[in-house]
């Protein structure tokens, strides 16, 4: 008989775990369900080159490999609920599915600002829409006001001063960027933010939004006012398991996963992407949820086979799943490459090479050992300290 | 195996290099070079070479 295997959630990671079960031989139904009206595509270009360019969904859209001709995507259309023990979703326009394997792929969303005032002008980034509404609010002379001084906030800072807008970046961290990347680090790359004239308003929230049926500007929590015409909330996310409650799963922070990627007590479920918890041997063993680009890629391949070993289509890979998360951030003629963990090294941070205002490789210690880097260009010293963290023992 | 990279979309992450160094190099400059003709046995480590660009520039033609 025929199996269906049911992908909730029609991202990068659902596209990664189609394509790798069909690889690893599943002949069965492949469905996927995703919220978004959009085929795959790929992230990160959305707050960089494709939100400074026109936002199109061909410019960023994964190709799809002839394997994945055959699965039906059901798209547009969020998943309601799921009833694990029966093997079913109800889908929000009241459908059913049953299936006899599930990836949970969802995903995460950005988080809002609580803050009071008027809604329009203010905008997240997360998908191919909201770049492609913030794109049509950025323009010369705008004045944008960017809440949050993380990875996607500094990009979206970077992209709108190069579209010559007039830009603000206001958050309560003392420096930008400093989880995962440190104090000085951060501070560095502030300077070169504000060479390029952004203005960063730190160590303060912002307490109300101001203006009628727009966004006209903001007050800060120490009295502030300034002007914005167009708000960027890039204040993190959350994950998208709402639809999983009930099930008696840990859904604390996405959902819980053992090293294989099977969710936890549950045969014939496993998660993939940022939204799933998983320990790695790497480092600690303690189950974390990862938002770097390179994981759901990652998880997605050893979920496949995980999933398929479970429904007796395929064998168990018995070796230790230890990925070592990448992201890249780009940033003016910066590039910026994170090979490992640095989060983990965040209390013993050394200059590796090079110097902080220039091209620099940073190293994250913990107990001694190196668990993250991060390079400011040198390309030629990626595959040195690369080959230095694959090869690191884990800490203890 | 043909192999093409839109070099007009590569920022020469390099990330290629790591999954398929036959195939993929970053030379002197800093600049990628691939193997536009490569052996269907490293077939495998391409794919793996397209999935992890971070600007999703490879392509396998045939």
């Amino acid at each position: 008989m025929s199996r269906r295997i049911l992908i909730a959630g029609a991202s990068m990671g659902g596209l990664r775990a189609a394509e790798r079960l069909r690889a690893s031989g599943f002949m069965g139904e492949i469905v996927a369900v995703g919220d978004e009206i959009h085929m795959p595509y790929n992230r990160p270009p959305l707050s960089k080159e494709a939100l400074a360019a026109e936002v199109t969904h061909e410019a960023v859209a994964f190709r799809l490999r002839p394997a994945v001709a055959d699965v039906t995507w059901r798209l547009g259309v969020p998943i309601a609920s799921a009833d694990l023990d029966a093997g079913a979703v109800r889908l929000a326009d009241g459908a059913e599915l049953a299936y006899d394997g599930l990836v949970v792929a969802t995903g995460m969303r950005p988080r809002r600002l609580p803050t009071p005032g008027p809604a329009r002008g203010r905008h997240v980034v997360r998908t191919l829409d909201d770049a492609r509404a913030l794109r049509g609010d950025l323009g010369p002379g705008a004045r944008v006001l960017v809440v949050g001084a993380g990875f996607i906030g500094c990009e979206v800072a970077a992209t709108a001063r190069l579209l010559g807008a007039d830009v603000t970046v206001v958050a309560p961290e003392a420096v930008p960027m400093r989880r995962p990347l440190g104090d000085d680090l951060g501070a560095a790359l502030q300077r070169r933010h504000e060479r390029h004239g952004v203005r960063f308003l730190l160590g303060r929230t912002v307490s109300a939004f101001l203006g009628a049926d727009r966004v006209a500007g903001a007050e800060l929590s120490d009295g502030t006012r300034l002007d914005a015409d167009v708000v960027v909330e890039a204040v993190g996310s959350a994950s998208n398991t709402e639809w999983l409650d009930g099930n008696g799963l840990d859904l604390s922070d996405g959902v819980l996963c053992d090293n294989a990627l099977r969710v936890e007590g549950r045969a014939g479920v496993v998660a993939v992407g940022d939204v799933a918890r998983f320990p790695n041997p790497r480092y600690d063993g303690v189950a974390r949820r990862v938002e770097h680009w390179s994981i759901p890629t990652d998880t997605a391949k050893r979920a496949a086979v995980t999933l398929l070993a479970d429904l007796a289509l395929g064998a168990a890979d018995p070796a230790p799943f230890a990925p070592l998360p990448t992201f890249w951030s780009d940033q003016y003629d910066l590039r910026i490459q994170s090979f490992g963990a640095p989060a983990l090294g965040a209390d013993d941070i050394r200059v590796l090479d090079g110097d902080l205002d220039g091209e620099v490789v940073v190293g994250y210690h913990d107990g001694g050992a190196l668990v993250g880097v991060v390079l400011i260009g040198l390309p030629s010293a990626v595959a040195r300290y690369r080959a230095e963290l694959m090869r690191a023992p884990a800490a203890a | 195996m043909k192999v093409v990279v839109d070099m007009d979309v590569c920022k020469d992450h390099g990330q290629c290099v790591f999954s398929a160094p036959e195939v993929f190099q970053i030379n002197e400059n800093g600049r990628l070079v691939y193997v536009a003709e490569s052996d269907e046995s490293l077939r495998d480590a391409v794919e793996e070479a397209a999935d992890v660009c971070p600007l999703q520039a490879i392509t396998i033609e045939d």
